[in-house]
């Protein structure tokens, strides 16, 4: 901290001249050449400095405290055993403020001004494609955890990696079965009208009239609204099916309007547990969900078949049955993402022990360390379940949990498998050069 | 004669200071300097409409986000070179800022800031509208091979830093040919007193929409830099927050100075990265530095440093 409160800009080009000339070494120890720092701290006590950019503050909040807390958690286990080939993890966090430009400026620090070996954390897809092009200039590893289909799309670059969650084309294209089968063949489909919902509306419609459904209506909801009720009435009267997604902060306002329209008759409800994300789904106005579907990347309420790898983490990071924090009862986690942090330092963990990684010269071996990785087995390292990484698209495919509102929780209906969720690739990064 | 000299020269030499310091500065704070340039043409582009005629536009991030499309979708959809593609970002600012322009000048005072709002939104919206084309709120990315210009690598952090400085050096020097002519007097005759400027004989009308065209065009240089330097094409650079930044950044360095908006920049870059290392209520910090130096030196940085030491300063 004490290096970044001196202002390099006090810095006369003369003392500057001197100090180059002194050696590179001692200038990175006084702080003040930082991209050389990296170079010199190859010594094994030192610390594995992990740039974690987090949404501490702007629309991602909610997610940033959870995959902070969740973090820390992961690190704090990690190093309890002995860290990463004998040295600790230190993180570094930076508040990107969910947006793209402060994200790509945070991986700048993260590189070259705190010298971090590698970075990860990023949730929200704008972040990413903002952050992503600079992480892949400064040849700095990115391991996102944003569930978005941008890394598999081929879109980025070979420094960017989703190995610890899977992404928004995966899991809808997996759900697209299980409400044929079960909900019904007609379905209207409500999502925000922008990108993160028309990957909901492209990827869930293909894939359902694959099935021999019909999308009856898509009806997109401008990001900026707050007032929902003008909307419902575009749903047609022979809809056997809602499919519902919505992110941001009127998504209670949302679900809740959902509620009014319908009353007591309404047709078979399935949405994603993104609308209702760190909502307590017991929130007065939502009793109306009883019966309906949610999917869920991590079950959050305990289930009667819990596994130990997710009562162990669940303690670990400090969460209760219900999926709050065990201090405060209000504090809903986010559950069915935040997983994808711890899994994500393990896969880097594995990655660099694979990689016999020394310092940032070795980066391009932790890459191909991790693109060599694939099966992953439920286990302390992977609570939310066995996973599928795919070294070609730098993407990892895994189960995906259907949970029904029963007397007030959520519990688990369907459970995919892994095979349910793989499409053809449509990148091969492995084919691009450093 | 002897004013121009001396800002002739004071420009010179800003940029011959923003030159050498490349190779002073660390990496990091180089990076943050390109940015900043960039950012700083932006507010250059404000400070004329804002500074010197006198005219609050809230709606400017319209003008930076259509340099930044106008060159983004041509690279993206067309295949062009970035040369293509600059030229695609400025015609598209100068169209955008002439229609935007003349509409939004039939409206003066609060009812201007409104209508220049209330256009910035719809140009955002349509953004997320087209998100077949724009990818909406995530925006794309312009591939690192993509952005070669003339065999220049713009990715490399030299290239990249230079090519922000030639940026900044045309738009500064330009500027201060400008508000030293014959119109940017006009411009400032028209902020201190439109209607003695109408009487005088002068087109007001007319000045201040060739003030809004340079101004959005500016903006638009900027928005097309910003992408094809930082490789990123994003709504978010059309949100409200990004209008209001470029008049922050223009109030803190100095409304109608030349070096003010430059100054405005990096002060408020490092007011956001310094404190937000100190705590995640940084936006607080930054808000009462904003108030202190509002109520403190209201002319901003090099407006105070105009009135108290360089009364010649452009």
């Amino acid at each position: 901290m004490s290096d970044q409160k001196k202002s390099p800009l006090n810095v006369t080009r003369r003392t500057a001249l001197k100090t180059l000339a002194a050696g590179a070494g001692g200038v990175a120890a006084a702080g003040l050449l930082p991209g050389l720092g990296g170079y010199s701290q190859l010594h094994s006590a030192e610390p594995i400095k992990i740039g974690f950019q987090v949404h501490r503050t702007g629309i991602g909040a909610a997610y940033g405290r959870w995959y902070d807390r969740t973090t820390q958690a992961c690190v704090e286990k990690i190093n309890a055993a002995g860290g990463i080939n004998g040295r600790m993890i230190e993180i570094v966090a930076e508040d990107d403020g969910t947006d793209p430009k402060r994200g790509a400026e945070v991986v700048e620090k993260f590189a070259s001004q705190h010298n971090c070996d590698v970075s990860f954390g990023t949730l929200f897809s704008h972040v990413v494609y903002g952050s992503a092009p600079r992480a892949g200039e400064l040849k700095m590893p990115y391991f996102v955890v944003s569930e978005g289909h941008h890394v598999a799309s081929g879109a980025l670059n070979r420094y960017t990696l989703q190995p610890g969650i899977t992404d928004v084309k995966s899991q809808v294209e997996a759900m697209a079965p299980f409400i044929a089968e079960n909900l019904g063949k007609k379905v209207t489909m409500i999502f925000p009208d922008f990108a993160f919902g028309h990957d909901h509306r492209d990827y869930f419609s293909a894939a359902f009239e694959a099935k021999g459904g019909t999308i009856l209506e898509k009806i997109a909801i401008p990001p900026t609204e707050t007032s929902f009720t003008k909307y419902f009435p575009k749903i047609p009267r022979d809809t056997e099916v809602i499919y519902h997604v919505m992110v941001g902060p009127a998504v209670l306002t949302f679900v809740k309007e959902m509620g009014e329209f319908f009353g007591p008759s309404k047709p078979e409800i399935f949405g994603f547990i993104d609308s209702l994300e760190a909502v307590d789904i017991a929130s007065p106005g939502l009793e109306f969900l009883e019966g309906t579907y949610f999917w869920e990347g991590n079950p959050r309420y305990v289930q009667e078949e819990q596994s130990e790898f997710d009562k162990a983490y669940r303690e670990a990071v400090g969460v209760d049955e219900n999926g709050a924090s065990v201090s405060d009862a209000k504090d809903v986690s986010t559950y069915a993402h935040m997983f994808g942090c711890w899994e994500t330092l393990h896969i880097i963990k594995r990655g660099m022990e694979a990689a016999d990684y020394k310092g940032p010269d070795d980066r391009t071996k932790l890459i191909e360390a991790v693109e060599a990785m694939s099966d992953m087995p439920h286990s302390m390292e992977h609570p939310q379940g066995a996973k599928r990484f795919n070294g070609k698209t730098h993407q990892t495919f895994g189960h995906q949990y259907i949970s029904k509102v029963t007397d007030g929780k959520l519990v688990l209906a369907h459970t995919t498998s892994i095979e349910d969720t793989l499409y053809e690739d449509e990148v091969d990064y492995t084919q691009q050069s450093f | 004669m002897k004013d121009q000299l001396l800002t002739g020269v004071f420009h010179l030499l800003i940029i011959a200071l923003m030159a050498g310091l490349y190779f002073i500065l660390p990496e990091y704070h180089s990076g943050v300097l390109a940015r900043v340039m960039v950012l700083a043409v932006y507010a250059m582009g404000y400070n004329i409409l804002f500074g010197y005629t006198g005219l609050l536009s809230l709606g400017h991030a319209l003008f930076f986000a259509t340099g930044m499309y106008g060159l983004g979708l041509a690279m993206q959809h067309l295949d062009v070179t970035p040369s293509i593609g600059i030229l695609c970002g400025l015609g598209a600012a100068v169209v955008v800022s002439a229609v935007i322009g003349f509409l939004a000048l039939r409206t003066t005072g609060v009812a201007f800031m409104i209508v220049t709002l209330m256009f910035a939104q719809a140009g955002y919206l349509i953004i997320l509208w087209l998100g077949e084309y724009t990818r909406g709120d995530e925006g794309f990315v312009i591939q690192q091979s993509q952005r070669v210009l003339n065999g220049v690598d713009l990715s490399q952090p030299d290239n990249r830093y230079f090519a922000a400085l030639i940026l900044f050096a045309i738009s500064l020097l330009l500027i201060g040919w400008v508000v030293r002519s014959g119109f940017g007097k006009t411009l400032v005759a028209i902020r201190e007193n439109e209607e003695r400027a109408r009487m005088l004989g002068y087109n007001v009308h007319r000045h201040k929409w060739l003030a809004v065209i340079i101004s959005g065009v500016l903006a638009g240089a900027a928005g097309a830099a910003y992408a094809l330097l930082f490789g990123y094409v994003g709504a978010t650079f059309a949100t409200v927050q990004y209008s209001i930044f470029p008049l922050l950044y223009v109030l803190l360095g100095g409304a109608g100075t030349t070096i003010g908006p430059l100054i405005g920049t990096v002060f408020m870059y490092y007011l956001i990265d310094l404190s937000s290392q100190i705590t995640s209520a940084y936006l607080l910090i930054a808000g009462v530095a904003l108030i202190l130096l509002t109520l403190f030196a209201p002319q901003g940085l090099a407006g105070e440093l105009r009135k108290r030491v360089f009364r010649w300063l452009p």
